[in-house]
């Protein structure tokens, strides 16, 4: 091997570590890991579009379109969680290939605000139908694996396990990508769309692609919550407050590695839990604070202090 | 010679303003055009329609026996008509070195071919010859938004090269470069063309430039081509010397026997 790839020995070892903590991890500990890994999965989507100089407001649409599709799959019968996470993801992924034809002609906060405007009309779709519980949504059965049906404790484990092996393929799938040709246009194209399409490429094209990368991740973080938490609803789903913690958690992570938007959004849920469980009437005050830290302190986010740590490391001594 | 680009009654109106009137050219493989004007005679405008920047208004351009109106620059990019800009287009925050790279990437892989690695050695190397040809080696590292600005220039001109075009159309490319680098930035850029045996279009100011590089000469006025002639012809046509160039530089020319000894800015 002629060399490794950082980042994905990184991945590796923290798959790994998971893997074998998911036997010994107490039962909250393992929903704040699935919550994390689903609403990381969302801000790796986020990543992909922000590295090429656009912030969408909007993509609670691709995680509860992901999170409803597989929610209604299981009131049709279908309850194997390869299928409806596949199924999730696969919807996600095919609305953004739609809508990119038009948001791909859009830059800056008219891109921004136009994801949000389609979450709404998602959002305003879902609570006018009661077919789909309305403002309450549904519950979502417990998932089989493979025609195998877990019971008690084993199905948070199982899922905690399945999620993680997506999450990871999913995860160094996106960074390899990155590495591509295509994957590197997401810089050329936030730094010079002009040129490139004077060297021979169509920028639109370039971002459509990323677009449907994002909403193919959202799917996925979509319909893995579904499971995890056995219920969709619209107000946690598809409300513009759940695009909103998204951005969060990406300016919280920042866009440095991949692997950063996990690690982003378990720092969220803990904050969002603590803050809750202990000072419940200034929760918001809390996580906002958190936040302008963050910006003030680390403006390139958590993953930046990794690389501070590098350049301190290589600097030489006093 | 196999003429290459044929352009015919072409216009552009923006409103009330005719911007190019009537314009008729016919390029022939390997030939040093230079297009001259003062400020607003349509010459960038041209270059724009051309490169498929601006849709003419009316008109017709072919290329290489293909109708190519209308289409986007980087379809006719690929069809083989490249250019540089007055303002270097470049990615500003990126190295040279990786300005190339994602260049070459983008000319050489498609389809399925993009999902391969941006970076190969074999890439590299052909990276860093093309950095050697436009003498920009010493620069490799250099992140391009730090670049002196006739070697961000050069790195606009080398990223438009990397696609080996048929023709570069390069806009002004000795703006904003001191009297004492033109010339030795032109050698660069003409030495690696006329190797790559480019035909090149280039709009400029400078009249020594001018006479210095090219064959022939696109004088432009008002929208319209007022000269179409070689170079020498062109530099003491009337309407040339009036609308274009000016009476001064005659008279210092003519003092200079016709000499590039003078550096003056027109």
């Amino acid at each position: 091997m002629r060399y490794l790839d950082k980042t994905v020995v990184g991945l590796s070892i923290a798959f790994l570590v998971l893997l074998f903590a998911d036997f010994f991890m107490a039962e909250w500990m393992r929903f704040i890991g699935l919550q994390s890994l689903a609403r990381g999965a969302v801000a790796l989507g986020l990543l992909v579009l922000w590295r090429t100089g656009l912030v969408s407001f909007g993509h609670a649409l691709y995680f509860g379109f992901g999170a409803y599709a597989a929610a209604m799959l299981t009131l049709i019968g279908f309850h194997d969680a390869f299928f409806l996470v596949f199924a999730g993801t696969l919807a996600a992924g095919m609305l953004a290939f739609l809508l990119g034809f038009l948001l791909r002609r859009y830059r800056a906060i008219f891109f921004a605000l136009l994801n949000m405007a389609f979450s709404m009309i998602l959002y305003g779709v879902i609570v006018k139908t009661e077919a789909l519980g309305s403002t309450d949504g549904f519950s979502v059965l417990t998932p089989t694996f493979l025609g195998y049906a877990t019971k008690g404790e084993a199905v948070q484990t199982t899922l905690f396990i399945f999620t993680l092996v997506f999450t990871y393929i999913v995860t160094v799938g996106v960074h390899l990508y990155l590495k591509t040709t295509l994957g590197g246009m997401s810089m050329a194209v936030r730094e010079n769309e002009i040129r490139v399409e004077y060297i021979g490429y169509s920028a639109e094209k370039v971002i459509h692609v990323k677009y449907v990368f994002s909403g193919l991740v959202a799917g996925f973080g979509g319909a893995i919550m579904a499971l995890a938490i056995g219920q969709v609803d619209p107000d946690s789903m598809a409300n513009w407050t759940v695009s909103g913690e998204f951005v969060f958690i990406t300016i919280l992570s920042g866009i440095g590695n991949v692997g950063a938007t996990y690690i982003g959004a378990l720092v969220f849920e803990l904050i969002r839990t603590y803050a809750f469980e202990y000072a419940p009437q200034f929760w918001q005050f809390i996580l906002g604070g958190s936040l302008l830290t963050i910006i003030m302190f680390l403006p390139d986010g958590i993953w930046s202090v990794f690389g501070r740590l590098r350049k301190s490391e290589k600097a030489p001594n006093q | 010679m196999t003429v290459v680009l044929e352009v015919r009654d072409l216009q552009e109106i923006f409103g009330a303003v005719v911007a190019a009137k009537d314009i008729n050219v016919t390029v022939s493989e390997h030939e040093i055009i230079g297009i001259i004007g003062a400020n607003g005679a349509g010459k960038t405008t041209f270059v724009n329609m051309v490169t498929g920047y601006l849709k003419p208004t009316s008109g017709h351009i072919e290329f290489a026996g293909r109708n190519i109106m209308g289409l986007p620059p980087r379809t006719i990019t690929n069809l083989g008509i490249s250019r540089s800009f007055q303002v270097p287009q470049v990615f500003a925050s990126e190295t040279v070195f990786d300005n190339l790279m994602m260049a070459y990437a983008i000319t050489e892989e498609s389809r399925l071919g993009l999902l391969s690695p941006l970076y190969n050695d074999e890439r590299a190397a052909r990276v860093d010859s093309h950095l050697a040809r436009y003498q920009v080696a010493e620069y490799r590292n250099a992140t391009a938004s730090t670049l002196p600005q006739g070697i961000r220039k050069l790195l606009d001109i080398a990223m438009a090269a990397v696609s080996n075009p048929s023709i570069l159309m390069l806009d002004e490319p000795t703006s904003g470069i001191s009297v004492e680098e033109k010339f030795g930035l032109m050698d660069i850029i003409m030495e690696a063309l006329r190797q790559d045996r480019t035909t090149v279009l280039f709009i400029e100011h400078d009249m020594e430039i001018v006479e210095r590089y090219v064959s022939r000469v696109l004088a432009f006025y008002q929208g319209e081509i007022i000269c179409d002639a070689p170079v020498a012809e062109a530099l003491v046509d009337p309407g040339v010397r009036e609308f274009v160039i000016g009476e001064e530089y005659h008279r210092t020319r003519a003092a200079n026997g016709n000499g590039i000894e003078n550096r003056g800015q027109l």
